[in-house]
């Protein structure tokens, strides 16, 4: 059946022709080739991120005074509400950490290298929209953890020198978090960032496909001095397969998480009662908000939080053109930007770790 | 630094200087605007004689047009201070101690005259006074007492319910501390020193002081404010009973009314103290040394067991809500619907808040009745959350069949990807 | 392995493999699509959103009564006047969180816990509350008679 249908296809819309390259699509196999998988899991998440969000979206109300009890609706009246939004929750704080997974893993594999430097940009830009996504879709249930992480976190944002303050109004829709600006965090996070998002996916896919997978340098060196001891395997069906594996896991992991661990509903936001003690944001903000608080506050003549959210604007922005710090020679590069990395991901997870622990 | 009374010969020439010096001053700054002439020196002197524009425009009499002639007498449009201060013109001087409510009474008893400012304000304070602890006192010779300055304070005198006011109900207790808790200047008197001490403990401070509900009482709320005596210890209940309407009504009813009127014990002081009276808990009713009950019972007779029954019916019925309360909010935290459940405890709640109250009335089975209901309630609710566990468990069986699903599947692909691959 | 012993096993392995695979496919599609499907039928309680509720039907109260009903996740006070005009208040004492009920002898709205009383604007006029009671906006639609928290300025 599956035959007489790709025949159609192929009669109208030169099928074969279009799917030649993903059934010649080869996965390098080595003792790190388990890294692979993270970029479709990734991907696999954000795609049970736009169904659950899109079955959310059919309950949900946007709107001060209608989003906390839209979400306590859908908990505990709408059949399997519970199900649905704890999944949503569940995947999105997945997604983040497999998208860093992913990103890291790309750094100490170095596949950012040539010919892949538009890879990862496009990926680095996913990256800022993944955590973008997380911002904004906190907010909207609109219990107090979030409405005061939401004002902390656009607070920092307004910080930066000149165009702070305008962009902390644009986000806000205001001077205040207030209604406003739960209308507009939700036309960003169901469609201003899904737009984005897909382009920019859709690009990183096309790059992948026409570049290949990358392989780690030194069995780069070894797989061209010695050309038969280069192990591959077919995209389609075998890692395909093995992808299917990894994203059924995924689905029974988060299966599990939602049943186990429902998504809390909280209390509704009161934008006239006082900060809660100890608020924080969300844990993949915990690093960037942990360094921020041990910032002395004045450093020299500048302001600490000024100095400290350019510092992570710098690092990102520096971040983000890492590819082309790469020298050719790998001699000259001696590894620095692997030292780099791992000093970044110690330091990210240690601030996290101490961000959560702190009071 | 000695009081003059009527002798400023010493600042004789200093007057004239500073006199000529405060008339330019006056004359640019155009002061106040019924001549008062007085301020222009008294402004500048030290303390006790000492009064500053400042201070005396926040006065509610200067407010209204009175000035320092008012009540001191003396001539306040003319600059000579001979004139302003001659005896000729009515000048009093220091207003001695004893005269004050007389003088204040001049106007404050006179309706008529007050009528002109504020019709509803009463005139009948300095009757009230000759009646009080201070009145009486104060007749008999005791300049210690207080008189109408010592409350109300003196040239920057505010309306009571003016939040600054040493009058004002937040600012009662404080005002008549200064006095009573001063154990050096009550010494010779035979009351306590503490009573402040142990209101600034109690609910009712906490209630006024703190959380600024003006319906909490101070010490005029009880005792009264011109008329400010102790209510007696037969009449106790009576104030108490102004706001606490529902345990008095009981507590007339109860046994106890008679045995503490017979032993001329105060009705609710007894147990809940006068002055220190702190947050009732269950444990007043326990049977330790420092509780309520011990101080007339004796462990082990009629009384201390129905004791022992009213506290074990609350604990039991505090004990049932939080059980129940404890189920709701595990199966709220794992995502199920228990929010008209979680409505019900409000009324299991109040039938113990109803509890609390008829234990005034001393009788076992009048509190059954508030206890048994909660406790039905309770268990109702209690039912509800234990049938939302049973429904999260089957979430639980629910996923377990889709894990089992997605196992299934994991065997068959590894199967398949061996299979294609051998 | 002779010829024979290589076609033996095949098609039974091949049958297993396809039995696990469709089975557990169909079994795992299954407990995916069956709660989704449950998720879109709406449920029978509409959500009016938390701002709106229906309080009882017009036939309900008699004039000179009052009706408790829930109000999210609160207790409200629905009282038909005399006139047969409505109103509505929060049910929640501001003392210590009693239901207040209506008292149709002395027409106002009375606490039983500690004799706190509330005129019908829902100011506290005697007894211990320290604070009015929020009042709600009342409609009638059609038979229905609606409360809704009033609007945010």
């Amino acid at each position: 059946m599956f035959a007489a249908l790709s025949r159609w296809l192929d009669e109208r819309l030169d099928w074969d022709d279009l799917t030649a390259p993903l059934r010649h699509k080869t996965v390098p196999t080595h003792r790190l080739s388990y890294w692979y998988f993270l970029g479709g899991i990734t991907l696999f998440l954000f795609v049970i991120q736009v169904l659950t969000g899109i079955l959310l979206l059919l309950y949900y109300r946007p709107g001060a005074n209608e989003a906390f009890e839209s979400v306590q609706y859908i908990m505990t009246q709408v059949r399997f509400g519970w199900l649905i939004r704890s999944i949503h929750s569940w995947s999105a704080n997945l997604m983040v950490f497999t998208a860093f997974a992913h990103m890291f893993s790309v750094v100490f594999l170095k596949a950012y290298r040539k010919p892949r430097e538009l890879t990862w940009i496009s990926g680095m830009l996913l990256l800022f929209l993944v955590m973008g996504f997380g911002f904004s879709g906190y907010l909207l249930p609109w219990n107090t953890l979030a409405f005061f992480a939401t004002k902390v976190g656009t607070e920092i944002t307004g910080q930066v020198p000149i165009i702070g303050k305008p962009m902390m109004i644009f986000l806000r829709g205001g001077e205040e978090v207030t209604g406003a600006t739960l209308t507009r965090f939700f036309g960003f996070h169901v469609a201003v960032l899904p737009g984005l998002a897909t382009l920019l996916i859709l690009l990183h896919l096309l790059l992948v496909q026409r570049l290949g997978m990358s392989i780690p340098p030194k069995l780069e060196v070894q797989w061209t001095a010695n050309p038969s001891a280069k192990r591959e395997m077919k995209f389609f069906p075998n890692f395909l397969l093995r992808e299917l594996m990894a994203w059924y896991v995924a689905l029974g992991v988060l299966g599990a998480l939602a049943a186990v661990f429902p998504w809390n509903l909280g209390v509704k936001a009161d934008p006239f009662v006082p900060a809660p003690a100890g608020i924080k944001p969300e844990w993949y903000f915990l690093f960037m908000f942990q360094t921020l608080k041990l910032i002395p506050s004045k450093v020299w003549f500048i302001d600490g939080e000024v100095l400290g959210v350019l510092v992570f604007g710098l690092a990102g922005l520096l971040w983000l053109l890492l590819p082309f710090f790469e020298s050719d020679q790998p001699s000259r590069t001696k590894g620095w930007i692997t030292g780099l990395a791992v000093f970044a991901l110690a330091y990210m997870a240690g601030m996290s770790v101490y961000g959560y622990l702190a009071k | 630094m000695a009081i003059l009374r009527n002798r400023l010969r010493p600042f004789s020439a200093a007057r004239y200087a500073g006199l000529a010096g405060f008339v330019v001053l006056a004359a640019c700054l155009g002061y106040g605007q019924t001549k008062n002439s007085c301020l222009d020196c008294h402004s500048a002197l030290p303390d006790p004689l000492g009064v500053s524009q400042e201070k005396f425009s926040q006065d509610i009499h200067a407010q209204k047009g009175l000035t320092c002639a008012s009540c001191h007498g003396g001539d306040p449009t003319s600059d000579d201070p001979d004139k302003a201060m001659s005896r000729k013109a009515g000048w009093k001087g220091k207003i001695d101690r004893k005269q004050i409510p007389q003088l204040c009474g001049t106007c404050h008893s006179d309706p008529a005259y007050i009528r002109q400012f504020n019709p509803s304000l009463r005139t009948d304070e300095l009757g009230q006074y000759r009646t009080s602890v201070h009145g009486k006192r104060l007749a008999a010779g005791d300049t210690k007492v207080a008189v109408c300055t010592d409350c109300h304070s003196v040239h920057d005198l505010r309306a009571p319910s003016d939040p600054r006011s040493t009058v004002n109900p937040v600012n009662v207790a404080n005002t008549c501390a200064r006095c009573h808790s001063d154990a050096g200047y009550m010494k010779g008197y035979s009351i306590p020193t503490d009573q402040f001490a142990k209101y600034s403990t109690s609910v009712h401070h906490d209630a006024l002081a703190v959380r600024g509900d003006l319906s909490a009482p101070t010490c005029t709320t009880c005792h009264g404010n011109h008329g400010a005596a102790p209510p007696g210890v037969d009449k106790v209940q009576n104030v108490c009973s102004n706001c606490h309407t529902f345990q008095a009504q009981m507590y007339d009813k109860s046994s106890h009314k008679a045995a503490f009127q017979a032993a001329s014990l105060p009705g609710c002081v007894v147990c809940h103290s006068n002055h220190g009276i702190s947050h009732p808990t269950d444990a007043k009713l326990g049977s330790g040394p420092d509780t309520v009950c011990m101080q007339c019972h004796s462990p082990g007779d009629a009384c201390d067991q129905a004791r022992a029954g009213l506290q074990s019916a609350l604990s039991q019925l505090d004990k049932a809500i939080k059980s129940a309360d404890h189920v709701l909010s595990v199966a709220e935290s794992s995502g199920m619907e228990v929010s008209e459940a979680k409505l019900g405890q409000d009324q299991a709640r109040d039938s113990l808040t109803k509890a609390r109250v008829t234990i005034h009335s001393f009788r076992t089975d009048l509190v059954d009745q508030d206890i048994q209901a909660g406790l039905k309630i309770a268990a109702k609710n209690l039912q509800a959350g234990k049938e939302a566990m049973v429904e999260r468990n089957h979430r639980r069986v629910g996923l377990g069949m889709s894990l089992i699903a997605i196992g299934i599947v994991l065997a068959g692909l590894r199967l398949y990807i061996k299979k294609i691959e051998s | 392995m002779t010829a024979d012993q290589l076609s033996q096993p095949e098609p039974t392995r091949r049958r297993v493999i396809g039995i696990f695979l469709g089975g557990g496919l169909l079994a795992s599609f299954a407990s995916f699509i069956y709660p989704v499907m449950r998720y879109l039928v709406p449920p029978a309680v509409a959500d009016l959103g938390g701002n709106d509720i229906v309080a009882a039907k017009i036939a309900e109260l008699k004039p000179n009564s009052g009706k408790i009903f829930r109000f999210g996740s609160r207790p409200g006070l629905l009282i038909m006047n005399s006139d047969g005009t409505y109103r509505a208040l929060s049910a929640t004492c501001t003392h210590l969180g009693c239901t207040v009920q209506y008292r149709s002898d002395l027409r106002e709205v009375w606490c039983a816990c500690h004799n706190g009383i509330y005129d019908l604007n829902g100011r506290n006029v005697s007894g211990p509350p320290p604070r009015p009671l929020d009042v709600f906006d009342v409609h009638v639609r059609g038979d229905e008679v609606v409360v809704s928290r009033k609007r945010e300025a």
